[in-house]
């Protein structure tokens, strides 16, 4: 775990954040060459480079091209020691059926050099932005599957968790869904994914472009439209489960909803 | 946790009814009762209509009814202080359960002010949601960042399955409350404890969903929950054997994150619990104050196996339902 703290920590004015890879190489690839045309000064992952879509050894070579810190995410964890599953915290059966068929084909399609890789990541990563003190995780600082939603998250509670961390920015993913929140003197920033659309009937991902100039943070979120149809194909081609491919092609979720709170439910198609 | 929060109930005179006939508390803790620290309180139950209820389940934990008054309604100010106390701990998410929590006359106030802090989760019976109160929950949803959850018990798919547990004329009026719910933007969650084989749950869950449809909820959200063999219930079906309870040696590696007294406490009308099951149990109250129940809480009752084997199952979703740190 990187713990390093005050002055010996890198410190950046403009980064670009990725959130849940999931296999997807091509949006993973549409990502990096768009944050590099925006001038960032660096680049990080914040984890579950496998999962949902095809052959995830593709991812790899992309993140080490670009020297990506990465951090390790749940998906990493259980296929870097070979867990039974994902840890996803799932627990409607169906839900899990889609986890498990997930999981099976990421583990036995992960090289073991990259498995080997994945035990490498720390839990979290400490870094500067402009003067704000930023920790970057998968889920929560606290646990890496924990899910923060934005209408299931109060602002004390996040609050709590940056003073518990001594930061001044919490940067995280694992839900899917990109969102922020600011309250005096803290922010905190869920980076979405690049894995899966945002379970709003648009094929595009996502990921987040921070900067920060002294203690004043600006974010955007930005939509990074890829060659999905290609990826579609060669989900089908590894014959992931159409239900995927779906999601892919439509923007909508159709698996794994169970966890959603009730306005993020209620905003998607199923 | 400097601010003490009086939520006692013991001196409201005014408030406090003659209580009815309860089995005699019990405090079960041993030498080697196995005990589960306070990781964080990150769910604040409330028990927003004491053990009141309009309906008489014959498989009710807490065996709530219209003539249980052992436990009182909480005021509108009870929670507001309670709910300041939680803006300091860093509570996460607020539940209010009963008795029916629609039989507070205050809970549509309770709602509005819990909504502005955070996510709240309501336990009812859906046998008491009228036209304009559904509209209201609406609009009270609606003005907040955060989501109203409003979990439906329901004990059947037909009025002759779930009537049998939840009294004549339930199954109609619930269908009724959550088409209501339904038609003005909720997704409530269907509960319902399993009264069937396991072989039988896809059968079941696929006749929920049928019967939900019928009433234009098409995408429902159903949970199952294990019985709990105590209360009513214990009368009604059978009570927990001798050995179905928690011991030291199984809780050697046992992940302590799956019960919910881990992460949650109770606010009552008497005091703070540990747990929103054990109300009938003396072990399971921690303290007049929520300062005073961060105490660990004891795993002695029978109930707790049930929890033990099945996770927290009070809780909406899973989304700690493990440690690897």
């Amino acid at each position: 775990v990187n713990d390093v703290r005050g002055d010996e920590l890198p410190t950046h004015g403009r980064i670009a954040v990725f959130g849940g890879v999931y296999s997807n190489h091509l949006a993973l690839d549409a990502a990096i060459a768009d944050a590099s045309s925006r001038g960032v000064d660096a680049m990080y992952c914040l984890g579950d480079l496998g999962a949902f879509g095809p052959n995830p050894d593709k991812v790899f070579p992309l993140l080490r091209a670009h020297s990506i810190p990465v951090v390790r995410g749940n998906y990493d964890d259980s296929i870097a020691r070979g867990l039974d599953d994902c840890q996803c915290g799932y627990t409607d059966p169906r839900d899990n059926h889609y986890a498990r068929l997930s999981y099976q084909y990421t583990f036995t399609h992960t090289a073991p050099e990259n498995r080997a890789w994945l035990a490498d990541f720390p839990e979290t990563i400490r870094f500067r932005l402009g003067e704000l003190d930023v920790l970057a995780c998968h889920g929560s600082p606290r646990q890496t599957n924990e899910f923060l939603w934005e209408s299931g998250t109060p602002t004390h509670f996040l609050s709590k968790l940056a003073s518990d961390a001594e930061v001044d920015l919490i940067l995280g993913t694992h839900t899917g869904i990109h969102w922020q929140r600011r309250w005096e003197g803290g922010a905190y920033v869920n980076v979405g994914a690049l894995g899966r659309p945002a379970n709003d009937g648009r094929t595009e991902v996502w990921y987040a472009l921070l900067e920060a100039q002294g203690r004043e943070l600006s974010v955007d979120f930005v939509p990074i439209a890829y060659d999905h149809e290609a990826l579609a194909e060669e989900m089908r081609s590894e014959e992931l489960p159409e239900e995927f491919v779906e999601t892919i092609l439509t923007g909508w979720w159709t698996t794994c909803l169970e966890i959603l709170p009730g306005k993020e439910r209620a905003r998607g198609k199923f | 946790m400097s601010k003490s929060l009086p939520i006692l109930g013991a001196s409201d005179a005014g408030l406090a009814p003659v209580p009815a006939p309860r089995a005699p508390m019990s405090n079960g803790i041993q030498a080697d009762t196995p005990t589960v620290p306070l990781a964080a309180l990150d769910q604040l139950w409330f028990q927003v209509a004491g053990t009141v209820c309009n309906l008489r389940c014959s498989h009710c934990f807490i065996s709530c009814s219209p003539e249980n008054h052992s436990f009182w309604f909480l005021t509108r100010e009870e929670v507001r202080e309670a709910l300041d106390e939680s803006v300091g701990i860093g509570v996460k998410e607020y539940y209010f359960t009963g008795g029916e929590p629609f039989m507070n006359r205050e809970m549509l106030g309770i709602l509005e002010d819990t909504l502005a802090l955070g996510p709240a989760t309501v336990l009812t019976n859906a046998t008491l949601i009228p036209e304009r109160a559904a509209r209201e929950l609406a609009r009270i949803a609606d003005g907040s960042p955060y989501t109203l959850e409003l979990r439906v018990s329901l004990d059947g798919t037909t009025a002759e399955m779930n009537d049998a547990l939840r009294g004549t004329g339930s199954f109609e009026r619930a269908m009724a409350g959550l088409g209501r719910l339904v038609r003005v933007g909720f997704l409530p969650i269907i509960t319902t404890m399993q009264s069937w084989d396991d072989a039988e749950t896809p059968e079941v869950l696929g006749a929920f969903r049928q019967a939900l449809a019928a009433i234009g909820y098409d995408r429902p959200r159903l949970k199952i929950l294990p019985p709990l063999l105590i209360g009513a219930e214990a009368e009604r079906s059978r009570g927990y054997e001798r050995t179905e309870r928690v011991t030291p040696e199984m809780m050697v590696d046992y992940d302590e994150d799956l019960l919910l007294c881990a992460r949650a406490r109770l606010v009552t009308k008497k005091g703070v619990w540990a747990c929103p099951i054990l109300l009938d149990y003396e072990s399971a109250r921690l303290g007049g104050t929520l300062a005073e129940a961060t105490a660990p809480a004891p795993l002695a009752e029978q109930a707790c196996f049930t929890c033990y084997v099945s996770g927290a199952i009070c809780s909406n979703s899973s989304g700690m339902t493990r440690d690897f740190s």
